[in-house]
């Protein structure tokens, strides 16, 4: 227990504290302002439209006017990375987004609903979770079709077994706390209940959660682009691009290079911003050593 | 152990049957003829008629889904859209190539892995460890199939190592083209293997038995690898066994970046010429592995370590 003379810090104060003792954390902030923020910018800030060929000479290495190179038909890689990220970043927010909508409600139907209703979406979620991904999404692909509305279905579905487990848990352990017990029996209606006490008790380990699967569902997404699964290539994705240059790699390693790079900056970024925020909303978690 | 064993055994094939049913059901989410659906654009009106009654396609659906079950249990896959071969025999065909991949991967980053984490934990601290550290962050950020790209670049294009295209013939030519593609999947394992290791390690090294194990002066090598790693390794088998699935999808990008035959490069392929019976026969196969594996090692911890049993 805390000193209650002591005043609780408040949420900025207790983050500034923890970055500035956290170098990894500060920079994965960093990285995620910066890829967030190129993604979010790329129309503006490309240098060369990222479709258009013969913008420069084929399979060029960097130059000032080509920073990471040119492709197997002269497009601008550089310009292709930056577009690239718009596209990782829009499956990334509008798969997390469904899955953590769709965790959310099974969750709290698995926690609060009836016994069998539980053991029925326990199986489910288990029998969705002993799917590879990448073999599912095939399997799904198969049916509707490569694009990129197929690849944030896949990535949904394959994530809401995780989200739901985790509210389902939580909810469990609030359902007989004596303090809901207690409002219950003053008559305080479930749903009042759920927004009130059950919600932001699971929001938070589900926002940190959800920021360190963000890079397994951009290397998804570039892994079914890369396979031609994916996102179609005239559109630049990262998983396009690395297919380009693995089509070419004994004439050019940029393409490869251009590709990869972003996708580990991002893997980094992510997963060092989720560690940083477990920290920050949740000390107790934070381990010494 | 026999009841722990059993329940866990009917839970996983109840498991199988849950996913088959989702697989079989998918095909029938989405509006429209399933069969023009899985022969795509270019069927022919006698294909299609072909793979309707092949898949028992015409019937009610619970007939479908049971009879599928039926032909399951009779080892019956269905069979290859386009050549009328068994399923079951093509996937069973590529099967090995994969199991050997993955299996070789497993070994040799779960090798390595626990042995740089119990280093590590050992040596706490020391630039060792942080070094140990830095590398696991590093290779974890990477995906296999970018791991995989850049094998292929330094090793067989820029120094001209290894090969990089298909399986081999012969045993040394086998194991001269294995070992990129197993190193590909499996580095991000050491890194996985190591952090789990060294973690525990560290906990298992404060815990009393520990403690109790020096006061009778036991020499601490032994101490170290009977009281500390027998339990230290504990984890990291349930992180392996649950890993299997990501090993899967890992193999699929790398069977199809050292063109090498396997169950990912059959998908893949099956994918492309939109033939369900063998995605379905291939992913099934998959899942049943992944499922196996988890029980595997499930069962593995609980002889290991008695106290998880009671768990459940």
């Amino acid at each position: 227990m805390t000193d209650a003379a002591l005043p609780e810090p408040t949420l900025l104060a207790r983050s500034l504290r923890v970055l500035s003792g956290n170098r990894t954390g500060a920079l994965g902030f960093v990285l995620v302002a910066l890829i967030v923020g190129s993604a979010i910018l790329a129309p503006w800030i490309v240098p060369y439209d990222p479709a258009a060929i013969m913008v420069g000479p084929r399979m060029a290495p960097p130059s000032a006017e080509h920073w990471l190179g040119t492709d197997n038909i002269g497009r601008d890689i550089f310009s292709r990375v930056i577009a690239g990220g718009r596209i990782a970043m829009l499956v990334a927010a509008a798969s997390l987004s469904a899955a953590l909508t769709a965790g959310l409600a099974l969750g709290l139907v698995a926690g609060l609903g009836p016994r069998w209703l539980d053991n029925l979406l326990l199986l489910i979620l288990d029998a969705l979770r002993s799917f590879p991904v990448i073999v599912f999404g095939l399997a799904v692909v198969t049916i509707l079709g490569p694009s990129l509305f197929t690849v944030v279905l896949v990535v949904t579905i394959t994530s809401v077994p995780i989200y739901a487990r985790i509210v389902r848990t939580q909810t469990l352990a609030l359902k007989n706390a004596e303090f809901i017990l207690a409002e219950r029996a003053m008559g305080v209606g479930m749903p009042r209940l759920l927004f009130i006490h059950v919600l932001p008790n699971v929001l938070g380990p589900l926002l940190i959660l959800a920021s360190m699967d963000v890079p397994l569902v951009i290397a998804t997404e570039a892994g079914l682009s890369f396979l031609g699964m994916g996102v179609r290539p005239p559109t630049p994705s990262w998983g396009v691009i690395l297919n380009d240059g693995y089509n070419f790699i004994r004439n050019s390693p940029w393409p490869v290079i251009g590709g990869s790079v972003p996708i580990i900056l991002v893997t980094l970024g992510f997963t060092f911003m989720g560690e940083a925020l477990r920290d920050i909303f949740d000390p107790k978690l934070r381990k010494g050593g | 152990m026999l009841f722990y064993t059993a329940q866990r055994l009917v839970l996983s094939v109840v498991i199988v049957m849950v996913a088959v049913s989702i697989l079989t059901l998918m095909l029938h989410v989405v509006p429209g003829d399933p069969a023009v659906m899985i022969l795509g654009p270019r069927a022919t009106p006698e294909l299609i008629e072909r793979t309707r009654e092949a898949m028992g396609l015409d019937r009610p659906l619970p007939v479908q889904v049971a009879m599928f079950f039926a032909n399951i249990l009779r080892g019956d896959l269905g069979q290859d859209v386009f050549t009328g071969r068994a399923v079951s025999q093509i996937v069973l065909e590529q099967l090995p190539y994969t199991m050997i991949l993955i299996s070789v991967a497993i070994l040799w980053s779960a090798a390595c892995g626990i042995a740089l984490g119990a280093y590590s934990a050992l040596r706490r601290n020391t630039w060792l460890d942080t070094l140990s550290g830095v590398v696991s962050v590093g290779t974890i950020s990477i995906p296999a199939f970018v791991m995989a790209l850049y094998s292929v670049l330094i090793f067989a294009v820029w120094l001209g190592w290894l090969p990089a295209i298909g399986a081999g013939d012969g045993f040394w030519d086998g194991i001269t083209h294995l070992i990129l593609p197993a190193f590909a999947i499996g580095v991000a394992w050491v890194g996985y293997v190591s952090r789990i290791v060294r973690a525990s390690m560290l906990e298992v090294m404060t815990q009393p038995h520990v403690r109790m194990a020096r006061a009778f002066g036991l020499p601490e090598r032994r101490i170290t690898r009977s009281h500390i790693l027998k339990i230290a390794v504990l984890p990291a088998v349930t992180l392996i066994g649950t890993g299997v699935a990501h090993l899967f999808s890992a193999a699929v990008f790398v069977e199809v970046i050292f063109a090498r035959p396997g169950i990912g490069a059959l998908l893949v392929g099956a994918v492309n010429e939109r033939n369900y019976p063998i995605v379905l026969g291939a992913v099934l196969i998959t899942t049943g592995i992944i499922v196996l594996a988890t029980l595997i090692s499930d069962l593995v911890v609980a002889l290991l370590d008695p106290r998880q049993r009671e768990e459940f």
